[in-house]
């Protein structure tokens, strides 16, 4: 790492440098935009394809990111001041984020070969920040799943082990990072799928608060969970990506007006002053039964490093969160349900005809192509919420499950909150998997099993409030990744970025790297 | 089931057994500048798909932001009605799959609307009707389908449909009645008389062009009969495609006697859409809702809750115009009309233009005078409403006080008239082209008179005898000298006075 303004030594290999670090070798003119996405795209075309590539990426955008790499380069010729402090940096965009240009297909069949005719408020922020799109990242079929093997293109593959999965629904973007085909990667978190990726692949991962990022252009899973998020391998990079993609758009009403936390600051914070005087929380409920005794035992290490360090750690109750699993299978597939309505072959993406002999109407051609272009899980959602909505249960499922919801904001409330016999935590933490990593193919015909990888993230999606996950280190059991999850209140950004950075700068000072860069040398193609 | 060629009962005997329940859904098409969603033109008759973005064809990740003027036109709307505007409102999504909905859901509202309870009174007859209104509701259109090759112009049977998104997500307010009750047998009129006066209304809040041929103003009738003074409703059926006034009534008569038709053979209204015909005045079964199609309504997450602030709404309240039917009682009293003459007025859509005439100087009576009787012919003839004849109110009043001062004679103003729609020009203008002033000079008269008189002095001997009538010839003979510019009675005092004869 080196001191802001200095032009860093840059690695031979450009793919292992720091985001912050090419950016500032770019600005600095060591190194130019170009050369760095080309040396992604090289590293890409090395590790991703073939059998037992890492299948990170559905779409590689090499002449655009070409492209957008010179302009980068142009405009520092003419003597202009970078765009960002990311001006430059190549990113690998999760395939549920629109990009004029490239393709968009969520993972499914549905949309296969639609190229979208706009852009993504997201998109828009990052290619005038200067980033350079280099892909679109693998997912489970619209982000519904937690190993990209739901994707209707194949699953991707952890680069700890390839015979394992990188997490999801936003394994790709994980997997893109632990594999150094990107410094940097978008998101998007509905109940873990920017968290729980991080997690298992070593790498970090932030869900921003509820409306921090605007969701006009990413395609809707559950619109009142849905957030988007910055992806990379170091707290750093992350914060300076949170900060070019936050903050309102008028085109997304659901985005917060107030300004964006100032979350780079607190990443220097953590660093000059660590958790010293900080109020941590651990959540009694985030913890145990369900849980991987490898990933407890990292926990308690991180815990107690925290401690150690200043922090002033407190176990707190939150009663309500044993029915966050049940409330958020409820409300995600009720408003997935709907959204996923639009994919009817009327106006983009697959057209089936009826089989032969069947009357050719729109209803039959409808039916036809949701039959043939939606994957199980996809499936399987719909008509839960189709069925949790329909006259007569909604009270039951879906009302109830808001109510769930209620709750679940209120213990939160009540562990942040100083007032009324509250916690006054200025974090939580718990771990942000149960487990680390599994084998390909392990729990792909159990959804139930499945759905108990986000038992730890989905309370902070309910409630709406920013979480993240930075590397706790390896478990000893598995010798594969563990996540810290971090979770502030609303809008506390900045407590969590501190957090985040302290605990970084911790584990360097004790084991000499990041986690990332402990991941072992790839044999993708033997 | 009716069959193809249903049976009617007679109205009255219709009406004698049953009390018909009306409840009347109004669409309207707000006149915002742009849609609900998004930014796209709301403009009619454009190209189709020319008027639409990734919002409202619904592209995967676009979203809705609401129109800040929709909302206001939609209080707007409560407001007039009486309504409660709510402090705090909604939109959910109403699920259902239709080629002609890009989303496959409408936004709509469900259970919390912007506007409830309010009323709309209605004359008919003379009568004043209370008609309750249930809400108020802000929703968006869908695009238009057009099925080809089907014989009814409907899906059914259709070869192929072509679909224009144009329509698609243009603002909406739907406004529901409560259940309107013991009608009996005014009920058709009722409905007519209640959708005419919600179009009177919303013309006058400008906030939308109310154009029935055009769809922006649709109303669904909902019928149902209870054997006369049984409280317990009947099974409604909801007509749709009812475009203009004269339909809402016919279609309310019409359900009137086919459903007791149907109750008097023993047999069961069935719960269902059913599909108004213009030419036959018949409606026919469209959707059945027996097997209730379910919405699966949930609130929009996708939009935040509204709240209308007080203030603001005080604001709207404050700027509502004077209702059309105040306004109306108003001029009524000011022009000293009949309520026989004040419909007729209103019923030629005249009281804007009555107005803007006395507004210019015109007596009242005089002023309606012209726009009811010789313009009222002259629109007929052309085929056009008033205000669409190339003469201004100002213009009227112009000719009236023309009149008043004796420059013009009755029928030398309505060729007056005549030149001004003819494109001649102001009536000042028609008057010098074509030399139309009275002639009111007695000496230049009496010279006619003289020539006339000496050129048929049979005519006069046998006025001087006493045949008064024979006048006539003379007063005839001197217009035709002067070219029809004399003052025809002064010609005739002339004529005997000449002739020392007692008129």
């Amino acid at each position: 790492m080196t001191a802001a303004g200095a032009t860093p030594d840059l690695p031979a290999d450009l793919t292992r440098a720091s985001a912050a670090d090419l950016a500032a070798g770019i600005a600095g003119g060591t190194v130019s935009a170009v050369e760095v996405a080309q040396a992604h795209l090289d590293r890409i075309a090395a590790v991703d394809p073939g059998d037992r590539g890492v299948h990170a990426f559905l779409h590689v955008s090499g002449d655009l990111a070409l492209e957008q790499a010179a302009a980068v380069d142009a405009a520092r010729a003419a003597g202009r001041t970078a765009a960002s402090p990311l001006a430059g940096v190549p990113l690998a965009l999760k395939d549920i984020v629109v990009q004029q240009g490239a393709p968009a297909t969520a993972g499914s069949r549905i949309l296969e070969g639609w190229m979208p005719p706009y852009d993504a408020t997201v998109t828009t922020r990052l290619l005038e920040a200067g980033v350079v799109i280099l892909g679109k990242t693998n997912l489970d079929e619209f982000a519904m799943g937690s190993s990209t093997e739901n994707s209707a293109y194949g699953p991707s593959r952890n680069p700890w082990d390839l015979d394992r999965i990188p997490g999801g629904s936003g394994g790709g973007s994980a997997a893109a990072l632990a594999a150094f085909e990107a410094p940097l990667a978008i998101g998007t978190d509905t109940g873990g799928s920017i968290r729980q990726p991080a997690a298992v692949t070593g790498t970090v991962g932030a869900k921003p608060t509820y409306g921090g990022v605007s969701r006009y252009g990413v395609i809707a899973l559950a619109s009142s969970l849905d957030q988007v998020g910055p992806c990379a391998r170091t707290v750093l990079d992350t914060a300076l990506l949170h900060e070019v993609i936050a903050g309102h758009d008028p085109r997304d009403s659901t985005s917060i007006p107030e300004p964006v936390p100032s979350v780079v600051d607190a990443v220097h914070r953590g660093r000059a002053d660590g958790v010293a005087g900080m109020r941590i929380g651990v959540v009694r409920e985030l913890g145990g039964e369900g849980y991987q005794p490898g990933v407890l035992d990292s926990f308690r290490a991180a815990v107690a490093a925290l401690e150690a360090a200043g922090a002033e750690i407190v176990e707190v109750s939150c009663p309500h969160f044993r029915y966050g699993l049940a409330a958020y299978y409820l409300i995600l597939p009720s408003e997935c349900s709907s959204n996923l309505a639009r994919f009817d072959a009327m106006r983009y993406g697959l057209r089936v005809e009826p089989a032969a002999g069947q009357p050719v109407s729109a209803e039959t051609v409808m039916s036809a192509t949701r039959g043939a272009g939606f994957g199980a899980e996809v499936k399987r959602r719909i008509i839960l919420g189709t069925y949790a909505l329909s006259a007569g249960y909604y009270d039951a499922y879906y009302g109830s499950a808001q109510k769930v919801r209620t709750l679940i904001k209120g213990d939160f409330d009540q562990a942040f909150g100083a007032a009324g016999g509250g916690a006054g935590c200025d974090v939580l933490v718990s771990p942000a998997s149960p487990v680390t990593a599994f084998r390909l193919g392990e729990k792909v015909d159990d959804p139930l099993a499945m759905y108990l990888n986000d038992l730890a993230t989905i309370p902070g999606s309910l409630a709406g409030i920013p979480a993240m996950s930075v590397p706790s280190g390896l478990a000893a059991d598995t010798g594969l990744p563990v996540g810290l999850q971090i979770m502030a209140p609303a809008l506390g950004e900045a407590a969590m970025y501190r957090v985040a950075s302290a605990f970084e700068t911790l584990y360097v000072a004790e084991h000499g790297s990041t986690v990332p860069l402990s991941v072992p040398e790839l044999v993708v193609n033997p | 089931m009716s069959s193809a060629t249903p049976t009617l009962a007679d109205y009255d005997h219709a009406i004698e057994t049953f009390d018909p329940v009306l409840g009347l859904e109004v669409h309207v098409e707000l006149g915002t500048a742009t849609k609900m969603f998004c930014g796209c033109s709301t403009a009619f008759g454009a190209p189709p798909n020319t008027q639409v973005c990734p919002v409202c064809l619904a592209l995967p990740g676009a979203m809705p932001v609401v129109n800040a003027t929709a909302v206001e036109y939609a209080v707007r709307i409560g407001l007039a009605l009486h309504c409660s505007i709510a402090s705090w409102c909604r939109f959910a999504r109403k699920n259902y799959f239709y080629p002609d909905m890009p989303k496959n859901f409408q936004t709509s509202q469900y259970d919390e609307p912007i506007a409830v309870n309010g009323y709309l009174d209605v004359q008919v007859d003379g009568e004043t009707v209370r008609v309750e209104i249930e809400r108020a509701h802000m929703e968006e259109d869908t695009g238009k389908s057009t099925h080809v090759g089907g014989l009814t112009g409907r899906i059914h049977g259709a070869e192929y449909s072509l679909l224009d998104y144009n329509r698609a997500g243009v603002p909406l307010v739907e406004i529901v009645t409560k259940p309107i009750t013991g009608t009996k047998a005014s009920a058709p009129a009722v409905a007519r008389a209640y959708v005419a006066a919600l179009r009177d209304l919303l013309l006058s809040l400008e906030v939308s062009d109310v154009r029935m041929d055009q769809g922006s103003l649709r109303c669904d009738a909902n019928v149902s009969l209870t054997p006369a003074g049984n409280p317990v409703f009947g099974t409604r059926t909801e007509t749709k495609n009812v475009n203009s006034l004269r339909s809402v009534e016919r279609a309310v008569r019409h359900e009137i006697c086919r459903q007791a038709a149907v109750l008097e053979a023993g047999g069961r209204i069935v719960q269902e859409t059913r599909h108004f015909d213009e030419s036959t005045g018949t409606t026919s079964p469209g959707r059945s809702k027996e097997t209730a199609e379910d919405y699966r309504y949930f609130p929009e997450p996708d939009l935040v809750p509204l709240a209308p602030a007080p203030e603001w709404v005080e604001g709207i309240r404050a700027s509502l115009p004077e209702l059309p039917w105040l306004r109306r009682a108003r001029l009524q009293q000011e022009w000293g009309l009949s309520d026989l003459e004040m419909r007729d007025l209103v019923a030629a859509d005249a009281v804007g233009l009555v107005e803007a005439t006395v507004d210019a100087g015109a007596p009242a009576d005089q002023a309606r005078s012209w726009w009811s009787a010789y313009l009222g012919q002259q629109a007929n003839s052309r085929g056009v409403s008033l205000a669409e004849l190339p003469i201004t109110p100002q213009q009227v009043a112009r000719v009236v006080a023309l009149v008043a001062a004796g420059t013009l004679s009755a029928k030398l103003a309505r060729q007056v008239v005549d030149g001004v729609l003819a494109g001649e020009g102001d009536p000042d203008e028609v008057v010098a082209a074509r030399g139309l002033a009275v002639v009111s000079d007695d000496s230049a008269l009496q010279q006619a008179v003289d020539q006339a008189l000496a050129a048929a002095p049979d005519v006069a001997d046998r006025i001087r005898s006493g045949r008064v009538q024979a006048v006539g010839a003379v007063v005839g003979a001197v217009m035709k000298a002067t070219r029809g510019q004399a003052d025809a009675a002064r010609v005739r005092e002339l004529v005997f006075s000449t002739l020392g004869v007692q008129a």
